[in-house]
C-alpha cells in the first residue's frame, strides 16, 4: 500500500540550503525512488551532514587498526569503545569534540560537550568513574582567547563537578591558530560489568521506543550541520543552534538509566546527541535491522507549535532513546517516575525497515531507515583529493644561527632561558585549570591531573585504569605522519611512566576543511600514522570522533588529532608517580636524541617552527617501555616521567616541583662526571639541545640508592641506554657545575605562567 | 554502630561517604531518599556532598525544606550527631541548624584542591596539626556577622580554619559545630581521604582521624 504523506515536498534549493551538496538531492531520489517531503529533506541533511555521516572521513576510518582479545564493541556501532579488563568487568571509553559551539557560547559548548561524552558513555551501561580533556586556545595574552579559556574551563567545570564525576587530566596548547576556532575534546571513562554492557541495536518487533530524560524544545536545531561549516563572523549569530546543558537533569538521567539497565529492562539504548531523536531512533532501527515508527505528538515538548523536523532536529540536552518490551514498560516508567524524570512511550518497532514519522495523524516521512544512516552505507561516503604539503625545515647550519647557545657557567642567562620556557603558559603548571575540576570524587583518585596519567582505581577491585588525552598539532602541522606517530607514542610513554600497560586507543580528530586538498592530506597523513602506530603497538582503535572545519577566515587550526588512550595496572598501589623523590639517583632512560628542530623550546624562545620532527622509532619505544614496566614491578624505580614539550629539564624540574606541590622539600644537583665525560657529546655550543631538545623514547626515572646496581644491570641486560643525570636531594637547590641556580623562582615561574591569565 | 545517610537528587559523594563508613568503620548504614520521612533510630546521620535539587534557588535551599530534613529535625532533637560536609554544610545552615551562610567563593570559581587546615576547639588534640583535606565547592564562603563570630569563638564552635583561605571564609572558617557540640558543618571531605593517593600532599590518609574523632563516644 503506498502511503500518503502530508507534508509537501522538498526542493533542490532548499536541499542546498540546509547544506546538503550538489548531486546529494539527486541521491536521495534514486535511493528512496521518489521525491522526498521537506521534513524527510531536512531528516537527510541532519544524518547526512560531515557530523553524523562521516561522509568525508569514514573511508579512511573504516581502515583503522583495530585488533585486541579484549574487544567488546565493534568501532563506531556502539556509543563508545569497549575493552574487557578482566573475567567481569569492561573499561567503556570515548572522546568527543565540541569546538564550534564552544567558539561561540564557550560556557555552554564546553558543558554540553562533557555531557554528550558522559551519556555516551553511560548509554553503554558503564558508570563513568573519570573524565578528560583536551584544549586549544589562541595566545592567553589576548582578552578573547582569556574569555574562551576561563568560559571553556568553567563550563567543563560546573557540568562534570554537578555530575560528580572525577576529572583525571588533560591537556591545555596554545598557539594562535586556534584564535578564533579553539578545540574542545571532552572524554570519558566508565566501568560496567561485562553481562550489562548495553547495546543500540533495536530489536523485537512490537517493542516499545521510549523517550526519557529532559523535554524537547527548539534549542539546537541544526547542531549537527552547523558543526559541518567554517566559522565565520555571521557563526556569532547562530547561537540558537548551540544546546544549553543542565548538569542536574544529565545526573538524574544517568542515575535512572544505569538502574533501568542494571535491572536488565532495556533492550536498545541510544542517547540523542547531534541530530536528536532522528540520529538515534535511525541509527538505531538501522543497526537492528529493523523499522520504527514514531508519534512526535508523544514527545514530552517544553514548547508548543513545534513542527515535526524540529522535533526530529532537536538537540536539546540530557534526553535517551529505549527499546523496551510491553512487559518492562511500567517497570522503566517507575524507574523515571523515582528520579522525577519525564518518560513516555513515542512509537514502536515495526518490520518495515523504514523510519515512519507521525505527527497529529499524518505521516511527515517514511523513508528506508538503511538510506539515513553511514553504517548501512546509506550517507554517501566520499574520498577526498589530497595536495601534499611540504614540510617546513631549515637547513643545519640556519638552526645553529638561532640556537642559543647554553653556557652552563653563566647563570644569568641560564636562569632567564630556564625561567622563560618553564613559565610558557604550554609548559607551565596547568593547576588554575584543574583546581577548578574535582578531581577527587568518587574516592577512586592514585594520582590526579597534572602528571604523566591519572591513574584511578577500578571500583570493588584491586586493580586501576590509567588515562591520558595527547596532541601534538605543533608536530602534524610539520610532518603529519611521523606527527601522528610521536603524538601515538607520547599517549603510550605516559600510560607506561604510570606504571600501567596500555590497553587501547580512542581518538578525536581536529582538522579544516576537507574539501581543500592541503587540509585533506594532513588527515590523511595524520589517520595513516596514527593507524601504523597503533598497529605496532597492538592497541586497538576503539572509536572516536571527527570534526573538520576548524578553521576561520584568518586560515586553519594546526591539524590536531587527539588521542586518548588507556591503560590497566593489576594492582593500584603499583602506579608510579613523577614526583622525584628527595636523595635518589635521576637517570636518562631510553634512546634519548633530542633535537631542536620543532621543539617548543625554539618556538618559546626564537619563535620559530620549522621540521623535522625528532626521529622515532616505535621498536624502541616498546623495548624501553617493556623494559620500565617490568622495572616498576620489581620495584626497581621510583618515578617516572617521559620527555616531551621542554625536554629534559622540564621534566627533571617538573619532578622536583610535583614533590614540592606534596610539602616534601627536593632539590637537584646535576652529576658532577656529566659535563667533563668525553662520551658526552653535546658541549658548550649546543647544550641546549640536551637540556631542551624534545626526543621520542626517552624518560626520566628515578632511583633509590638501594636499587641502583639492580636498576642498572636489569636496564643493562635489556640494552636501554642509561645516563646519570645526578641526585635529587634534600634541600632546595639546584646545582649544575658548582653554581646554584634560584629553583625557588623557577618554581614560582612555573606556578604562575598559565594561572595569572585566570 | 548505625548510620542515615540523606540522599537528595543531585547528591554525589553519599556513595563516597557509605563506602568509608561500611568498609573502614564498619557501620550498618541506610541511604534515606528525601521524598519521605525517616524513623529516628540510626546513631548518626550525615548530608552528603553534591548539588541537591541542583543548586536551583540556593545551595541547600530546597533541600532544607525536605520530608527527610524535616526528620531530621526529630532527630535533633533527640540529641543525635549530625555531620553535613560541603553541601551537607549549606543544607544545614539553610535549615537553621547551624548559624551562618555559605556564599560564592571570593575568586567566583569553584575551587577544588588539598588545603592545609587548623584543627579547633573539639578536634584541637584529636586532630594531627599537619592536616589537609580536599575541598571542592563553589559556595564555600563562610559569612559571619560580628556578634556570630563573637559567639561562635566564645563557645569554641571554630573546628577548623584555612591556613590559607581559599574562599574568602570569615576568619578563615572551613567548619563549625552547633553550641551543644552535636551537629558538625565542614567544606573539606574527610571522606575523599581516607584511601591514599600517590600525589597529594602529606601526611596522607588523614582523613581518618576526623571520623575517629566524631566516632569517639558514639
Amino acid at each position: 500500500m503506498q502511503t500518503v504523506l502530508a507534508d509537501r515536498e522538498g526542493t533542490p534549493e532548499e536541499a542546498k540550503k540546509l547544506g546538503l551538496l550538489d548531486g546529494e538531492y539527486d541521491l536521495i531520489v534514486e535511493k528512496i525512488g521518489r521525491r522526498p517531503t521537506f521534513t524527510e529533506l531536512a531528516m537527510f541533511s541532519g544524518m547526512w551532514s560531515e557530523h553524523c555521516s562521516y561522509k568525508n572521513s569514514i573511508l579512511l576510518l573504516k581502515k583503522l587498526y583495530c585488533e585486541s582479545d579484549r574487544l567488546l564493541a565493534p568501532p563506531g556501532e556502539e556509543n563508545a569503545g569497549a575493552l574487557r579488563i578482566n573475567d567481569k568487568l569492561a573499561v567503556v571509553f570515548k572522546i568527543e569534540s565540541h569546538n564550534h559551539p564552544s567558539a561561540i557560547e564557550p560556557y555552554q559548548g564546553a558543558a554540553t560537550g562533557v555531557g554528550g561524552i558522559m551519556r555516551d558513555v553511560f548509554t553503554m551501561g558503564a558508570r563513568p568513574i573519570a573524565s578528560l580533556n583536551s584544549l586549544r586556545f589562541g595566545m592567553p595574552d589576548s582578552p578573547r582567547n582569556r574569555y574562551l579559556l576561563r568560559e571553556v574551563v568553567k563550563g567543563i567545570g560546573d557540568y562534570g563537578n554537578s555530575l560528580g564525576i572525577a576529572c583525571s587530566g588533560g591537556e591545555v596548547f596554545f598557539h594562535n591558530s586556534y584564535t578564533k576556532n579553539p578545540l574542545v575534546n571532552a572524554m570519558t571513562v566508565g566501568i560496567a560489568e561485562i553481562k550489562h554492557l548495553a547495546s543500540s541495536k533495536a530489536s523485537g518487533i512490537g517493542n516499545r521506543v521510549m523517550y526519557v530524560g529532559a523535554k524537547t524544545g527548539r534549542d539546537g536545531i541544526h547542531g549537527a550541520s552547523f558543526a559541518s561549516k567554517d566559522l565565520s563572523n555571521e557563526s556569532a549569530e547562530e547561537r540558537s543552534a548551540v544546546q544549553v546543558g543542565d548538569p542536574f537533569m544529565e545526573k538524574l538521567v544517568m542515575e535512572a538509566t544505569l538502574e533501568c539497565i542494571e535491572k536488565d529492562l532495556v533492550i536498545a539504548i541510544q542517547d540523542m546527541g547531534a541530530a536528536g531523536l532522528l540520529s538515534s531512533s535511525s541509527e538505531m532501527s538501522s543497526s537492528g535491522d529493523v523499522g520504527i515508527d514514531l508519534y512526535l505528538d508523544k514527545v514530552p515538548a517544553r514548547e508548543t507549535g513545534m513542527v515535526p523536523f524540529e522535533f526530529l532536529l532537536s538537540e536539546s540536552q540530557e534526553r535517551m532513546l529505549m527499546v523496551v518490551t510491553d512487559e518492562n514498560m511500567p517497570k522503566v516508567q517507575e524507574v523515571f517516575e523515582k528520579w522525577e524524570l519525564d518518560s513516555a512511550v513515542i512509537g514502536e518497532i515495526t518490520d518495515r525497515k523504514k523510519l515512519r514519522v507521525y505527527h497529529e495523524g499524518k505521516i511527515y516521512a517514511d523513508l528506508p531507515v538503511h538510506s539515513l544512516t553511514v553504517n548501512s552505507q546509506g550517507a554517501p561516503r566520499y574520498e577526498r583529493e589530497v595536495k601534499k604539503v611540504d614540510a617546513p625545515s631549515q637547513s643545519e647550519l640556519e638552526i645553529s644561527d638561532f640556537t642559543i647557545a647554553v653556557n652552563i657557567k653563566d647563570i644569568k642567562t641560564m636562569t632567564e632561558i630556564v625561567s622563560k620556557t618553564i613559565s610558557h603558559p604550554n609548559i607551565a603548571s596547568k593547576h588554575a585549570v584543574y583546581e577548578q575540576y574535582d578531581t577527587d570524587i568518587g574516592n577512586l583518585r592514585v594520582i590526579g591531573p597534572g602528571q604523566n596519567a591519572g591513574v584511578y582505581r577500578v571500583p570493588q577491585s584491586k586493580e586501576a585504569l590509567s588515562m591520558t588525552v595527547d596532541g601534538n598539532g605543533f608536530y602534524i602541522s610539520i610532518d603529519p605522519y611521523s606527527g601522528a606517530l610521536h603524538t601515538v607514542a607520547e599517549s603510550y610513554r605516559n600510560i607506561v611512566s604510570s606504571g600501567a600497560e596500555p590497553l587501547g586507543i580512542t581518538n578525536c580528530l581536529n582538522f579544516a576543511n576537507p574539501y581543500k586538498p592541503e587540509n585533506y592530506y594532513f588527515f590523511k597523513e595524520a589517520v595513516t600514522g596514527m593507524s601504523d602506530a597503533a598497529r605496532e603497538f597492538k592497541l586497538p582503535i576503539t572509536g572516536g570522533n571527527v570534526s573538520f572545519y576548524n578553521e576561520s577566515e584568518d586560515g586553519p587550526v594546526l591539524p590536531t588529532p587527539t588521542i586518548g588512550m588507556v591503560g590497566l595496572l593489576e594492582k593500584a598501589e603499583d602506579a608510579l608517580s613523577a614526583n622525584i623523590p628527595p636523595n635518589h639517583e635521576v637517570y636518562i632512560c631510553g634512546f634519548f636524541n633530542p633535537a631542536l628542530t620543532s621543539s617548543q623550546y625554539l618556538y618559546i624562545s626564537k619563535n620559530i617552527k620549522t621540521g623535522p620532527v625528532p626521529e622515532i622509532n616505535l621498536q624502541h619505544e616498546i623495548k624501553t617501555a617493556r623494559a620500565l614496566l617490568k622495572a616498576n614491578q620489581s620495584k626497581l624505580i621510583s618515578s617516572a616521567a617521559d620527555v616531551s614539550s621542554g625536554g629534559i629539564l622540564t621534566a627533571l624540574l617538573k619532578g622536583i616541583f610535583y614533590s614540592k606541590r606534596m610539602n616534601i622539600q627536593c632539590g637537584f644537583q646535576f652529576a658532577s662526571e656529566l659535563f667533563s665525560n668525553p662520551q658526552f657529546e653535546y658541549k658548550d655550543n649546543n647544550l641546549d639541545i640536551f637540556f631542551f631538545g624534545e626526543s621520542a623514547s626517552s624518560y626520566i626515572i628515578s632511583v633509590s640508592p638501594k636499587n641502583k646496581d639492580g636498576f642498572l644491570n636489569f636496564m643493562k641486560d635489556n640494552q636501554i641506554p642509561t645516563l646519570h643525570l645526578g641526585d635529587s636531594l634534600e634541600k632546595d637547590n639546584f646545582i649544575l657545575n658548582d653554581i646554584n641556580l634560584p629553583i625557588d623562582s623557577f618554581y614560582e615561574s612555573w606556578l604562575n605562567g598559565l594561572s595569572k591569565y585566570f | 554502630m548505625k548510620a542515615g545517610i540523606l540522599v537528595f537528587p543531585g547528591s554525589n559523594c553519599d556513595k563516597d561517604l557509605d563506602l568509608v563508613l561500611r568498609e573502614v568503620y564498619n557501620f550498618e548504614t541506610e541511604l534515606l531518599w528525601h521524598t519521605k520521612s525517616f524513623n529516628v533510630n540510626h546513631d548518626i546521620y550525615f548530608l552528603p556532598g553534591g548539588f541537591s535539587y541542583g543548586d536551583y534557588l540556593r545551595s541547600g535551599a530546597m533541600a532544607s525544606r525536605s520530608l527527610s530534613v524535616n526528620s531530621l529535625k526529630e532527630a535533633e532533637k533527640k540529641d543525635k550527631k549530625i555531620v553535613g560536609i560541603c553541601n551537607g554544610f549549606q543544607i544545614l545552615t539553610e535549615a537553621r541548624f547551624l548559624p551562618g551562610a555559605l556564599i560564592r567563593n571570593k575568586n567566583l570559581k569553584h575551587i577544588a584542591r588539598w588545603e592545609a587546615l587548623v584543627p579547633m576547639g573539639l578536634f584541637k588534640d584529636k586532630i594531627p596539626e599537619d592536616y589537609s583535606l580536599p575541598v571542592s565547592h563553589s559556595e564555600g564562603n563562610y559569612l559571619a556577622d560580628v556578634d556570630l563570630l563573637k559567639e561562635l569563638k566564645d563557645n569554641n564552635q571554630i573546628i577548623f580554619k584555612y591556613k590559607n583561605n581559599p574562599n574568602g571564609s570569615k576568619d578563615d572558617i572551613a567548619g563549625i559545630i552547633s553550641k551543644n557540640q552535636n551537629v558538625i558543618g565542614l567544606m573539606p571531605h574527610p571522606e575523599r581521604a581516607v584511601f591514599s593517593a600517590k600525589d597529594t600532599p602529606l601526611p596522607a590518609a588523614s582523613g581518618n582521624s576526623f571520623f575517629d574523632a566524631i566516632f569517639q563516644g558514639l
